[in-house]
């Protein structure tokens, strides 16, 4: 089982307003994860002497590809909310290269969903990986607290 | 940019006091919109609301990796303001932990050097929006400080 390619992909292009601004593309879906990708872009850009993506940018596609990896796994849209994210920066992005983050969740408890995720150019030569754990929240539930 | 211009950005900065013209030389920073402000206990990094940032439009909440990239680039900013050479920090790793969602109001954040070796900073920043009492994320990294060539 997995979600459906076309919705995750509607979602990413145009149903997350900062995915559709980023232009954030949808490559893979399957049952326990799947894969996102986005172009280098100079506006991304970290440090201006070398041309190297700032660390949030793989910040925010590591984020975006494990919470809808929960997503994947659970086979729906149910509301989360991420607990936490640890992420190591192994090794600078190449400039100009187009950036892929493939999350898989590997744990799903009946609260909270526990997500692994790298970032590379080429499958096997990694450039972040990323520790996430989610809230599941019940839907028809209040999203979250406010305070 | 070139290497020397933006160095020469860092060192007068540092002279000046004068961070924002470092801010705005970094190309995401302006992507996300920040500015800084000086607060009460040193300076605050500011994301003002946009519709940009959005990562669940039901609620609607600000992006939790954009929430992570506010603090990561604020943490820059506390090093960079801070420590005592002048070098762009490169990140190693960051711990952000989400307390509330980021509503779609101005975001604050302001970082803490935790410790600062010859090699490797620790920094620790908060992030909240209308009160401090109540931060909405918390992060801790770790950057290798390299001298310019």
């Amino acid at each position: 089982m997995a979600l459906d390619f076309g919705f995750v992909r509607g979602l990413v292009r145009g149903g997350i307003p900062h995915l559709h601004e980023l232009g954030v593309e949808l490559e893979a879906v399957d049952g326990s994860g799947l894969t996102i990708s986005l172009g280098y872009q100079e506006r991304l850009i970290g440090n201006p002497e070398t041309g190297v993506l700032h660390g949030g940018v793989i910040t925010v596609l590591l984020d975006t590809a494990s919470g809808l990896a929960v997503w994947s796994a659970v086979d729906k849209p149910v509301p989360i909310a991420t607990l936490d994210l640890r992420i190591d920066y192994l090794k600078p992005a190449t400039p100009g290269q187009r950036l892929f983050a493939r999350a898989d969740c590997f744990k799903l408890t009946r609260n909270v969903a526990f997500t692994r995720a790298l970032a590379y150019h080429s499958a096997d030569d990694p450039i972040a990986q990323g520790i996430g754990s989610f809230m599941l929240l019940t839907p028809g539930q209040p999203p979250a607290p406010v305070r | 940019m070139a290497a020397t211009r933006f160095l020469d950005f860092l060192t007068q900065a540092r002279m000046s006091g004068d961070f924002e013209a470092v801010l705005q030389a970094i190309p995401y920073a302006r992507f996300l919109g920040l500015k800084l402000r000086s607060g009460p206990d040193g300076l605050w990094s500011v994301m003002p609301f946009s519709h940009r940032l959005v990562g669940n439009p039901m609620l609607p909440a600000i992006h939790g990796g954009v929430t992570g990239a506010f603090l990561e680039n604020a943490a820059i900013v506390t090093l960079i303001a801070e420590m005592d050479t002048p070098a762009l920090p490169k990140i190693i790793n960051i711990t952000i932990e989400y307390l509330r969602p980021g509503r779609p109001v101005d975001c604050y954040a302001s970082g803490v050097i935790t410790r600062q070796g010859r090699r490797v900073a620790n920094v620790r920043v908060e992030a909240w929006q209308e009160d401090r009492a109540h931060p909405i994320a918390l992060a801790s990294a770790h950057f290798l400080l390299t001298m310019p060539d």
